[in-house]
Order: C-alpha cells, then sequence, then structure tokens
C-alpha cells in the first residue's frame, strides 16, 4: 500500500510537471511563430562552418 | 503591378510609425511580402542586423513580420525599408494598433485550459478505469474510496480550473436572461463534481470525476481549433487593412511640407498632392487642375477632369497635375454622411440573422433541462427516493451534455473555413459560411469587380508595331495610367533618353533627330473629342497614331457567372458607369439583367428591394459606393484590391484578383451545411438514446465515458470529410 501511495503521488507530480513545463512555454512566446520554428532549424550557424 | 489597390499611388513612409521603447532605443513593425522559407528568415535577420546601431532584427514567418530594434541616428526607418528591397523583399510599415493584438491572449487561456484538463483527465481516466474493472468485486471498498478521492483531488481544481470559459460565457448569457449552449455545460460540470463528492462521501460505486474533466477537455480541443482559425482568417483581414495605412504631406503655416500618417489629418489641413497620389481623405482642391480616377469612388471607368474649388473624394487617384487641397473631413468620416448611415441600417438588418447553433441551442437547452425537471420529480413520485431521483437527473444532464451539438458546427466551419483558405478566399465569420449556403441570387458591381479596372490597349492589332515598341519607349518613363498600360502591352524594352514630361499634357523625346510626342489629343495637335481613353503618338511629320484603352473584362469572369447560374442563383450587374460600358461587360460576361448609372443609395434599394422578396442576396463589390450594399446584403464578398471600407463589411475577402473561388465557396458553404445538418441529427438520435437510459437510472460513468467520447469523435471525423475534393 506505501508502494501505491508513493508511486500515485509520483504520477501526479511528475504530470503536474509537466503541465506546468508547458505553461512556461507558452508564457516564453515558443507557440508564437510555429512555422518560422520549423524554418529555423534549417539555418546554419555563421561560425558553425565544417571543418 | 498589382491593380487598384487603394494604397497604390500613396507613398509609405515609414518614419512616422517608429516607436520608442522604454530603454530609449527605436523599434519598427514591417509587415514584409514575400518571405517563405528559413533562406529567407537568414537573409533578412542578418541583412538588417549587420546595419550600423541594430540591436536585435527578428522575422515571424507565422505573421510574415520583421521586428527591428536599433539605437543612434545613423540608421532610420527609410534605410532599413530601402535594405529590405537590396535583399528582394517589399515591406511595409504598418500601424500596430491597427493590427490585431500579436500576443493573442484568449488563445493562450483556452491552450493553459486545455492542457490542465487534458493532465487532469488523462490522470482521473487512468484511476476509474481501475475502478471500473474492480467494480466486480475484485476491489475492496476502501481502495476504491481512496481512489475516488485521489480523481477528485485531480477533478475538482482541474475542472473549475478548465471549465472558465464555459462559465464565463454561460453566465454572461444568464445575465442577459438568455440561455447559450454554455448553460448546460456549465450545470453539467458543476453537477457531475457535486454528485461525485457526495458519492465518494457515502463510499458509493459510481462517481463522475472522470466526466467532469473529459467534458471541458472535449470541447475546448473543439473551441481552441475555432479560435486559431477565426484568428488566422481575421488577422490576414486586418494585415490588408493595416497595410493600407498610408502618409501624406501636409503643408504648414510657412507652407513647408511635413509627413504625416494619413489618421493624424484634420480638417482644415492644406494637403500636397502629387500626380499619381491617392486623396486619402474628403477635400477641397485649392489650386491644380487635372483628371482624376475615381473609379473606386463611383464606378465611373474614365477619368473626370477637375478644378480649383471642386471637391475630391477620398479614394480619388490624381492622374495629372499635383494639386493642393484642404481636407474636410478626417480619414474615418471621408464617407458621405448618407453612405454611412446606409452602412449603419445595412448592419443592423444583417444583426437579425441568428446563427445555426443559435437555432439548434435554442430548442436544446430548454428541453433538456425540461426532461432533467421531469426525471427527477418523476422519479420521486414513483417512490424510488430523492437522492436516486436526483441522482438520475443529474446523469441525464451530464450524459446529454452538448459535446457532439457543441462541436456540430465549429467543426465543419473550421474545415470549410481552412479549405476555402486554401481557395483563396478569407473567410471573417462562421456565421457568413452559414449564409452564403443561403444565397439564392448574386449582385456584382463592375468596375474593378468583374473589370480588372485598369485600361488595356485595345487596338494593339491596327497599330504598326514599329510605331507600338517606338511610343512604349517613350510610355516607360512615365508613371500615367495610360503610359503604363501601353508599356505593358509592349512588353519589356527599352526607356528612350532625354524624355521630358509635361505632366497632364504628354511625354516629347528626340531619337536620331526625329522629334516624338506621346500624350493627348491637343498635345500632337488633333482635334479629338477629348476622349480620356485615347493615347496619341506622333513620330516627326508622321500622320498621328491613336492608342485606345478600355477597361478589361477579368478572364474568369464569364465563367464564374456561369459556375454561379449553374448552381442556382440568379445573377444580376449593378454599376455606377454609363450605360455603353456595362452593357458591354454584360455582354461579355453573360449578364442578362442589369443596371448602369446606379448610385450607392440605388444599389442599397435594390438589394433592400430583393430582401423584401424574400431573396438571399450574395453581393460582390469592391468601391466605396458599394460598402453599403456589402452591408447590407444577406453574405458579401470584396475582391482582394478593394476599398478599406468594403473589405471592413465584406464577409469574406478574395485574396487575388481571380473570382473562381466564389463559385467553390458557395459548394463548400452548402457541403458544410449539410455535414451541420447531418451532425445535427446525429446528435439528436444519440439524445434520443441516451436520455431513456438516463431516466430508468441505467447510466454508469462508464457508459458516460464512452458514449460521450464516441459521439464527438463521429462528429469530427463526419466533419474532416469536408477537407476532401
Amino acid at each position: 500500500m506505501d508502494a501505491f501511495l508513493v508511486l500515485t503521488i509520483a504520477a501526479i507530480v511528475l504530470g503536474a510537471l509537466g503541465v506546468a513545463v508547458f505553461f512556461w512555454t507558452l508564457k516564453t512566446g515558443q507557440y508564437d511563430d510555429l512555422d518560422g520554428a520549423a524554418h529555423r532549424v534549417l539555418i546554419e550557424d555563421e561560425e558553425d562552418r565544417p571543418l | 503591378m498589382t491593380a487598384t489597390t487603394f494604397s497604390q499611388g500613396l507613398r509609405i513612409d515609414p518614419a512616422p510609425f517608429v516607436r520608442r521603447d522604454a530603454q530609449g532605443a527605436s523599434k519598427l513593425d514591417l509587415a514584409v511580402k514575400g518571405m517563405r522559407c528559413a533562406g529567407c528568415i537568414a537573409k533578412i535577420e542578418r541583412g538588417v542586423s549587420t546595419m550600423p546601431g541594430v540591436e536585435e532584427a527578428r522575422v515571424n514567418l507565422s505573421t510574415a513580420k520583421l521586428s527591428v530594434r536599433w539605437r543612434g541616428a545613423r540608421t532610420t526607418a527609410e534605410a532599413i525599408v530601402a535594405r529590405m528591397g537590396e535583399l528582394g523583399f517589399e515591406a511595409f510599415p504598418y500601424d500596430p494598433a491597427a493590427m490585431l493584438r500579436q500576443d493573442d491572449e484568449d488563445g493562450r487561456f483556452l491552450l493553459r485550459c486545455l492542457a490542465v484538463s487534458g493532465f487532469a483527465a488523462s490522470n482521473v481516466m487512468f484511476l476509474s478505469i481501475c475502478v471500473w474493472a474492480g467494480l466486480d468485486g475484485e476491489m475492496g471498498e476502501g481502495t476504491r474510496s481512496l481512489f475516488h478521492w485521489i480523481s477528485g483531488l485531480i477533478a475538482i481544481p482541474g475542472a473549475l480550473y478548465a471549465g472558465r470559459p464555459f462559465f464565463r460565457s454561460a453566465f454572461a448569457s444568464l445575465a442577459q436572461m438568455r440561455a447559450n449552449m454554455d448553460v448546460p455545460i456549465t450545470l453539467g460540470i458543476l453537477l457531475a463534481l457535486a454528485l461525485s463528492v457526495a458519492e465518494a462521501i457515502q463510499g458509493g460505486k459510481y462517481t463522475y470525476f472522470d466526466a467532469a474533466v473529459t467534458l471541458p477537455f472535449l470541447l475546448l480541443i473543439g473551441r481552441y481549433l475555432d479560435h486559431v482559425l477565426r484568428r488566422k482568417a481575421r488577422s490576414a483581414a486586418f494585415d490588408l487593412a493595416a497595410m493600407q495605412t498610408v502618409t501624406v504631406t501636409r503643408l504648414g503655416a510657412d507652407g513647408r511640407g511635413e509627413v504625416v500618417a494619413a489618421a493624424d489629418i484634420a480638417p482644415g489641413d492644406r494637403l500636397q498632392l502629387a500626380a499619381g497620389d491617392r486623396s486619402p481623405v474628403d477635400a477641397l482642391i485649392e489650386s491644380g487642375r487635372g483628371d482624376v480616377d475615381v473609379s473606386l469612388v463611383t464606378g465611373e471607368s474614365l477619368p473626370v477632369p477637375v478644378a480649383e474649388g471642386a471637391t475630391l473624394r477620398a479614394g480619388s487617384l490624381l492622374l495629372g497635375q499635383p494639386m493642393t487641397v484642404r481636407a474636410t473631413a478626417r480619414v474615418q468620416d471621408s464617407l458621405v454622411a448618407e453612405m454611412a448611415r446606409l452602412l449603419e441600417a445595412g448592419q443592423q438588418a444583417r444583426g437579425r440573422y441568428v446563427r445555426l447553433a443559435d437555432q439548434a441551442a435554442a430548442l436544446y437547452v430548454p428541453m433538456v433541462h425540461g426532461l432533467a425537471l421531469a426525471v427527477f420529480i418523476g422519479g420521486w413520485t414513483l417512490g424510488i427516493g430523492v437522492y436516486a431521483a436526483l441522482t438520475n437527473a443529474i446523469a441525464l444532464l451530464i450524459i446529454t451534455c452538448p459535446c457532439a451539438l457543441g462541436l456540430a458546427v465549429p467543426a465543419a466551419q473550421i474545415v470549410a473555413t481552412s479549405r476555402l483558405f486554401r481557395a483563396g478566399l478569407l473567410v471573417k465569420s462562421g456565421d457568413a459560411l452559414e449564409r452564403l449556403a443561403d444565397a439564392d441570387t448574386a449582385v456584382f458591381d463592375k468596375t474593378g469587380t468583374l473589370t480588372v479596372s485598369r485600361p488595356v490597349l485595345a487596338n494593339a492589332a491596327a497599330v504598326a508595331r514599329g510605331d507600338l515598341e517606338l511610343a512604349a519607349s517613350l510610355a516607360r518613363a512615365s508613371k500615367h495610367p495610360l503610359s503604363r498600360a501601353l508599356a505593358e502591352a509592349a512588353g519589356p524594352g527599352v526607356v528612350a533618353a532625354g524624355v521630358t514630361e509635361s505632366v497632364g499634357e504628354g511625354l516629347e523625346a528626340v531619337i536620331d533627330g526625329v522629334p516624338l510626342r506621346l500624350g493627348r489629343a491637343a498635345w500632337v495637335a488633333v482635334d479629338d473629342a477629348g476622349d480620356a481613353t485615347h493615347l496619341w503618338f506622333k513620330k516627326g511629320m508622321a500622320a498621328p497614331v491613336c492608342f485606345v484603352f478600355e477597361d478589361q473584362v477579368k478572364a474568369d469572369a464569364a465563367s464564374t457567372v456561369a459556375a454561379l447560374r449553374a448552381r442556382g442563383l440568379s445573377i444580376e450587374m449593378l454599376s455606377g458607369d454609363r450605360d455603353a460600358p456595362a452593357e458591354t461587360v454584360a455582354r461579355q460576361t453573360g449578364i442578362v439583367t442589369w443596371r448602369a448609372l446606379s448610385d450607392p443609395k440605388q444599389k442599397t434599394e435594390r438589394l433592400e428591394a430583393l430582401r423584401a422578396s424574400g431573396h438571399k442576396a450574395l453581393m460582390v463589390g469592391d468601391g466605396l459606393n458599394d460598402a453599403a450594399s456589402l452591408a447590407l446584403a444577406h453574405v458579401s464578398i470584396s475582391p482582394a484590391t478593394a476599398t478599406q471600407a468594403s473589405q471592413a463589411v465584406a464577409d469574406m475577402v478574395l485574396q487575388s484578383d481571380a473570382l473562381a473561388p466564389i463559385a467553390e465557396a458557395i459548394d463548400v458553404t452548402r457541403a458544410a451545411r449539410r455535414i451541420v445538418f447531418q451532425n445535427f441529427a446525429f446528435a439528436a438520435a444519440y439524445n434520443a438514446l441516451a436520455v431513456p437510459l438516463a431516466a430508468a437510472g441505467l447510466v454508469t460513468p462508464l457508459i458516460a465515458a464512452v458514449a460521450m467520447s464516441a459521439s464527438s469523435l463521429i462528429v469530427m471525423l463526419n466533419a474532416l470529410r469536408l477537407s476532401r475534393g
């Protein structure tokens, strides 16, 4: 029974953590330019030339 | 060259749009055309951020905006726009106040609620499934009670947090003494929580904690998608309007010019308009005379001569000489009073339309509440006990909670809107789709709607190719609409050296010792009737050659008219232009019923008459003179090239010059209406089955959960069928 309680609480805390992280991503504007984010990953940094 | 947009011929000076932030840095937001890929982002951000003093240049690809922050005077707004030009992108300053708020607080609120309800629903469902599986005795009472309490611990705060969009809307509706769909949703969520707490306290078998969070989760999915698409369509329409913010040169008391935003013009201001400028306000001409193009104002396709003392209506384009004018009204007041009144009356008439979802809610809400009450009273009098009767009534409220009904309309409209978006039509509201599906008459404006509203060379075949080439080499040096049309007809080529322009008269050059003249009849000493659609060309002592221009019917106008007729709509044309050009266009497009010389009042009277005789009219128009009719019509569409006022009142805006998307829109909206009715029928059938079960006390939380999810899923899948084809 103890194990069950610990696991239940752990599951809820982890889930709540996920929701909190989602709130943070929302607040920092990470969904403001979804199209741009999809393309930015393809941009090479200027100082990042192959050796 | 884009056709006659309101902004064409208006210079947009970016300087008045620069803002200062708290740290003293300058900020400028630009709307950028033509950004597509990662290369564009990198090119623009690198190109602009290397300018002196620039601290940040950030592109937003979704909204096609560039935001620049810089310090110091070495970089100016003009320099940034010029750099964008060098990089190959057209950039327009825009007034952020005129834009939709970028941060989208409503959308984030819905997303937060969706996230919380999703988290709560999945966790409560884990626990509920264990309880349901153990109901045959495998699970002890103590464990079940513990599971119920843990579920409640998650579900109560979760449902109260995620249900807020529904609670707010329900209270707002109740405050107006009406009951919308959110009233039964709110009741369902709150009663499910209350009943579950009571059951948990008594150590009962059934709690509805899972239903209390699944319900808002399913409904919020539909609501968020609806929000995203509306916002997308609306912001695109706002972009069009915001890009048309313009600047104009205002003359101070000392006669010095100062560039100001058009919105800052006050009555009495003296304005300097150059040839090719469009007057942003109603004004009185103080000095200067010449031809003006009033096609956006009255629909008249030929230039009109004006002189000192005449009134220049907002939207008139100066073709000839520069003019000094005195503003008589502000931008927002620059529709004549009568037109503004007509517009308001039209919008009121439109306001009487009741959306399908509200019609359904008006039927549904009293019926469900009546049934629940009947089940409660019936159960009580039959002697099953107050508590059991109450439980059955609440179970009925939960299971009939309008998940399917609430999704029926938005799901179909989301899919229809996004399909029309791809077809090139911006939809500004969901009920516009319903109204377009009803339309049985289409009324078209002529100039700028059926025609391209710019002159096109009509007699190219009658003119020697050599003369055309030579005349075009002169014409390429000028911005006069007829010169541009001539240059366009000749195709790309050289510009003659040493061309001089006498504004309002014509062009002149000497090539290989031969004097060449291109311009009005008088410019080449010909006696013409002064028809403003002729351009004369004289080479040396040779006989003058006449170029004839006329407005051209859009390529897909005739086929669109035929397609609408095939869909059972009767077609009419109302034009402000004279008889002859109106008849030509009517003949070319196959329109039988048409009327010329219609002023805005006569146009609205015609639409009024159609409404009175029970017809539902679709109005397609672009000019200021159409704005009132667009507002009055049952549903309205304006082309991409329409004036700001027309686009603001129209229900839908075409994204290009083409008319063909209108026919597709009729098909899509009719299909959407069919699907909405199917969804309604399905929801009704579902409730007809669920209500007796609930009344008999047979609905367990398991049945409720399966029924709710399955009905929502079926409605969504049915709506998705619209995206095909």
